[in-house]
């Protein structure tokens, strides 16, 4: 289709309309980032530097990475199994299983934090009050997004014939699942575990609402007595964030050529 | 099997059922209606009508500047570097929200962001003013930011799905460049725009987390009045109305996302 110059420079211009909308916010955070506190003149790395000095703000940055990794842990040990065993074994339930792990699209989070302090005064009973008893939520959180990932994967595999050469030749059903399967959708479930990721890193509504100290949690506090550095542990989040969404896009893309040459 | 059922009982039923149970109780376990009367009161009404008011306007923002950067995108060839970055950023920034999201604004047009101290300085103008980016104005120009992207993400696979046929076959049997838009494009068009539409809406309904870091005065969204009812200790009986609330929000969300599913049903009829 060719288009004509008006609708060239039109395409132009509203281009870079949105390109400013979407990246002066990002590049004013930048530039209060190396801001020197009290309005002084001159540029300073410091409030960069702060993420690993200040003691409160580099524990909640470890809180955070920690429950990034139960919370993709937990998320995998509970759905591939299942998932794989609902395809194999009982297809009935699989309408069952994915209303569930879409539900949370319907309910939001801030209803299920107002609904679920009976539950975590339980769960900290039995493990104890640290940040990472956020993970069960944050499984919850992510179901949806993790669940379309691996279903999507699970569907490009023959999974049943898969499962049925191994039990023939002797595997038991982890063998199966473990060896067999998940090898066959690492795409799938690392574009789960991404998004997982990315989700738990700027988690806010559990983590302030069930009062843990987790990266946004701290940010905010922080904010309100040194305005700079809290927009540089912003901006680093963000970025480690955009890095992983991005590399996301890249490998579905891989895996839709994949798919187009077989 | 079990232990994912187990978990999401605990997790996800067991809270979404004390909410919808403890929306009908008072503070002592008895079944009552009273709390539903708090939905009522001036204050619930009056962040339920900005609550509507911020998804409405935000959601019809996010679709209609959405559809035109998809549009944009979408009129440059497949493998553009700017449409394939277009579509990579639009992931990004669709999931974008909550503290970091409202830091990016305080530092853009808050009382010593970039932006106001620039305009102060070339042309004296105040676009602070008295302090807008807190309330529900400054609440619109925040969630575009993350509504626009969503819809480019949700949007631009319709616009792909329009094929090239579809217009040859049209300007074959005559129509100008307005009929085809007119009688072909835009038909197909609209089930997953309305769609989308209210895709946005319930996604802007939800929200929370950037709300709550941005306002810290007053609750002119429900979200916020949830927060107030929640974390109050000294009003009694407060924890049974922000059960109301909250269940006022999965009645709303909940019955924009039925339209959307149907919706959905009716768009992919064509797009495939």
């Amino acid at each position: 289709m060719r288009h004509s110059t008006g609708f060239k420079v039109f395409r132009a211009v509203g281009l870079l309309l949105f390109a400013a909308y979407f990246f002066v916010p990002l590049l004013a955070m930048f530039d209060f980032s190396t801001q020197v506190r009290g309005s002084a003149p001159g540029r300073t790395w410091d409030n960069w530097a702060l993420m690993m000095t200040d003691e409160d703000l580099r524990s909640s940055i470890v809180a955070s990475l920690l429950l990034a990794l139960f919370t993709v842990l937990l998320m995998v040990a509970l759905l591939v199994p299942t998932m794989v065993w609902v395809r194999l074994r009982v297809p009935r339930a699989r309408g069952l299983v994915e209303f569930l792990c879409l539900l949370p699209l319907t309910i939001p989070a801030l209803v299920i934090v107002v609904g679920i302090s009976n539950v975590y005064s339980w769960v900290t009973y039995l493990l104890g009050d640290s940040a990472l008893v956020l993970t069960f939520a944050y499984v919850v959180l992510v179901l949806p997004y993790s669940y379309r990932a691996i279903d999507a994967a699970l569907s490009a595999i023959d999974a049943a014939t898969l499962s049925e050469a191994a039990r023939s030749l002797g595997a038991g059903w982890f063998t199966v699942i473990v060896r067999i399967i998940m090898p066959n959708i690492t795409g799938g479930i690392l574009g789960a575990a991404f998004i997982a990721v990315a989700l738990v890193l700027g988690e806010y509504v559990f983590a302030s609402l069930l009062h843990f100290d987790t990266l946004p949690v701290a940010m905010a506090a922080l904010y309100k007595s040194n305005g700079p550095a809290a927009m540089a542990a912003a901006l680093a989040s963000m970025l480690l964030v955009a890095v992983l969404l991005v590399a996301l896009t890249f490998l579905s893309r891989d895996r839709h050529k994949q798919g187009a040459s077989s | 099997m079990l232990p994912f059922l187990f978990f999401v009982l605990v997790f996800l039923v067991v809270p979404t059922l004390t909410v919808v149970v403890g929306a009908f109780q008072d503070e002592d376990g008895r079944p009552t209606l009273g709390n539903l009367d708090a939905l009522t009161s001036e204050a619930a009404l009056t962040a339920l009508r900005g609550s509507l008011i911020l998804s409405a306007s935000t959601a019809l923002i996010g679709a209609v500047l959405g559809a035109l950067l998809s549009y944009l995108i979408v009129s440059m060839p497949p493998q553009s570097m700017v449409r394939r970055a277009t579509l990579a950023v639009s992931g990004v920034l669709a999931q974008f929200g909550g503290v970091v999201l409202a830091f990016a604004w305080i530092a853009t047009i808050g009382p010593v962001g970039v932006l106001t101290q620039a305009m102060s300085d070339l042309w004296g103008a105040n676009i602070y003013g008295s302090g807008w980016l807190f309330g529900l104005p400054g609440l619109v120009v925040v969630y575009s930011y993350f509504q626009i992207p969503l819809m480019v993400i949700v949007f631009a696979p319709a616009f792909e799905g329009l094929r090239p046929q579809w217009r040859e076959a049209a300007v074959n049997l005559g129509a100008s460049t307005w009929d085809y838009w007119r009688q072909v494009a835009l038909p197909l068009l609209t089930p997953a725009f309305l769609g989308a539409l209210l895709l946005l809406f319930a996604n802007a309904f939800a929200a929370y987390a950037t709300a709550a870091v941005l306002v810290s005065q007053g609750q002119p969204i429900v979200p916020l009045m949830i927060r107030q009812a929640i974390t109050s200790e000294v009003l009694l009986g407060q924890a049974n109305v922000g059960f109301a609330l909250a269940l006022e929000m999965i009645v709303v969300v909940t019955l924009v996302m039925v339209g959307y599913n149907l919706l959905l049903r009716r768009a992919s009829r064509w797009l495939r």
